[in-house]
């Protein structure tokens, strides 16, 4: 463990990797991430458009949103991509439902465009959200921003912000918890997974 | 989701999730220049014909093209069907050429079912586009999504269905979605256009109309079915359209909120006024432009998800 270990063991083979007062500074750091590379502030010009990918990336970026308004006094555009019509892996796994995409009134023409999701690991979620961005526009260039890499990627995809590298095996699981939607803030490694 | 085949039996919990998708894939296309997904890329629907129809089979190819899947239309006229082919030869044919989904209307009540049970080796999905006089479930879910836009919910609204009922497959059809989704239900229609055993449906049976429409959230009509009439069913067209016609005064007695739906083909004049069929109440085109949205939907749930076996 690169930061401090959390070795307690929860039951159910769970380990807290980030308790929420980590997911919170983690969340700050990275927006100090995003201001200092996409140099936002003093004479830039549009801020970026933070893209998240629902569920839970929906929420980071709302809250990565308003970390940038306070750090940088620029509030920059958010919205939600929803990227389920566009997985190449639809036929292996049980219908889901769709979820909403929202993209900010300015567009995303021409704009810088982060995307945000809790977890990064094969990369299809992004090659999928890719795809779905060019049918929505041309953006200037795509970032993107990621709370946890847990890696084994099947793509040549790297984030831009990384919250939390972890290396896991392919059977453990990452799960992220939000309060917007799990009612609380974390990140844990689940041990026993059924195979990834 | 294997096949759709009647609205009878449908799990409201599915029927809720196929309009939720609607909802959502009409919002993920709006205003979009190009309006295709890539989401069933690779696989191949079949639309079967067996009768005349515009915007059903339009709409079923829109929605495959819309989300990648390559579209096949056979109709009985241009092929083997018109040698003689029986339904059970053909469909083998389809299955075995490599259809992931065959989209079927027939004349025959129960066709759907039959090619279901032919084909249920093979693993292609059945859609039912309207069998004889006997159900018509993707009309019924469009006019359920129509609903839910203008109304907010079906829960609690009360329902009219007018017109003949007896021949109607969207009637039979609507009658199981809605009241499956908590809507009431009342037919109106003079009594030789009522089915047998209507009283064992889950529905009130009225033959005034004037006497329903003050308490309506939305009347549906139903189209007259000559072509399905060998006998005298209602004196004469005129009758018909004084007691069971959508006039502009009857438009008035209905409240405000209230929609007004038609499946369409429209006899104007007949069933509808024509300034009814105009009005802000009528939702008869947003029912075209969802149906499309409610079977890539549909196409969605069947050929999008986890392969069985």
């Amino acid at each position: 463990m690169a930061s401090r270990p959390r070795g307690a063991a929860e039951p159910d083979g769970e380990r807290e990797l980030l308790s929420a007062g980590d997911v919170a500074r983690t969340i700050a750091r990275m927006a100090h991430q995003v201001i200092e590379k996409t140099a936002l502030g003093a004479e830039s010009g549009e801020p970026p458009v933070l893209l998240g990918i629902p569920t839970r990336g929906t929420s980071l970026a709302g809250r990565l949103a308003e970390r940038i308004a306070e750090f940088a006094g620029v509030a920059p555009p958010t919205g939600a991509l929803d990227i389920t019509l566009y997985r190449d892996d639809l036929r292996r796994k049980p219908t889901r439902p769709l979820a909403s995409t929202q993209l900010p009134g300015t567009g995303i023409d021409d704009r810088v465009v982060i995307l945000v999701d809790d977890v990064l690991f094969s990369g299809r979620t992004v090659r999928a959200a890719l795809d779905a961005l060019r049918d929505h526009g041309r953006p200037r260039s795509v970032q993107l921003a990621v709370l946890v890499d847990r890696g084994h990627r099947e793509f040549p995809i790297r984030a831009d912000y990384v919250g939390k590298n972890v290396p896991t095996s392919r059977s453990e699981e990452v799960l992220v918890l939000l309060s917007e939607v799990d009612g609380r803030d974390a990140v844990v490694l689940r041990g026993k997974g059924e195979g990834a | 989701m294997k096949h759709l085949l009647a609205t009878d039996g449908l799990d409201p919990r599915l029927a809720t999730a196929v309009l939720d998708t609607a909802d959502e894939l009409k919002k993920t296309l709006l205003g979009r220049e190009v309006r295709k997904l890539p989401t069933l890329r690779g696989r191949t629907v079949v639309t079967l014909f067996y009768e005349n129809s515009t915007r059903t089979r339009v709409s079923f190819e829109i929605a495959g093209k819309w989300m990648s899947a390559d579209v096949i239309n056979v109709s009985s006229g241009g092929s083997s069907v018109g040698k003689g082919e029986s339904l059970r030869d053909t469909a083998l044919t389809l299955a075995a050429a490599g259809a992931d989904c065959v989209i079927i209307r027939h004349p025959a009540s129960g066709a759907a079912h039959r090619l279901a049970g032919w084909l249920a080796e093979s693993g292609t999905a059945v859609v039912n586009a309207g069998d004889g006089m006997h159900e018509h479930p993707t009309q019924a879910l469009l006019d359920a999504a129509t609903l839910r836009e203008r109304l907010g919910t079906l829960s609690g609204r009360r329902v009219a269905i007018v017109g003949d009922v007896l021949h109607s497959r969207v009637a039979r059809s609507n009658i199981h979605l809605l009241t499956a989704l908590g809507a009431e239900v009342v037919l109106v229609a003079p009594p030789t256009l009522l089915p047998v055993g209507v009283s064992a449906l889950p529905v009130t049976v009225s033959h005034e109309l004037d006497a329903e429409l003050a308490a309506l959230d939305a009347v549906m009509m139903l189209r007259v079915q000559a072509e399905r009439m060998h006998g005298g069913f209602f004196p004469s067209a005129r009758e018909y359209s004084v007691a069971y016609g959508l006039s502009e005064q009857r438009l008035k007695m209905l409240p405000e909120h209230a929609v007004v739906l038609h499946p369409g083909p429209m006899l104007r004049g007949m069933e509808i006024a024509s300034a009814v069929a105009d009005a802000p109440s009528s939702a008869i085109t947003e029912q075209v432009r969802n149906g499309v949205h409610v079977r890539m939907a549909v196409l969605y749930h069947l050929l999008a998800g986890e392969e069985e076996k």
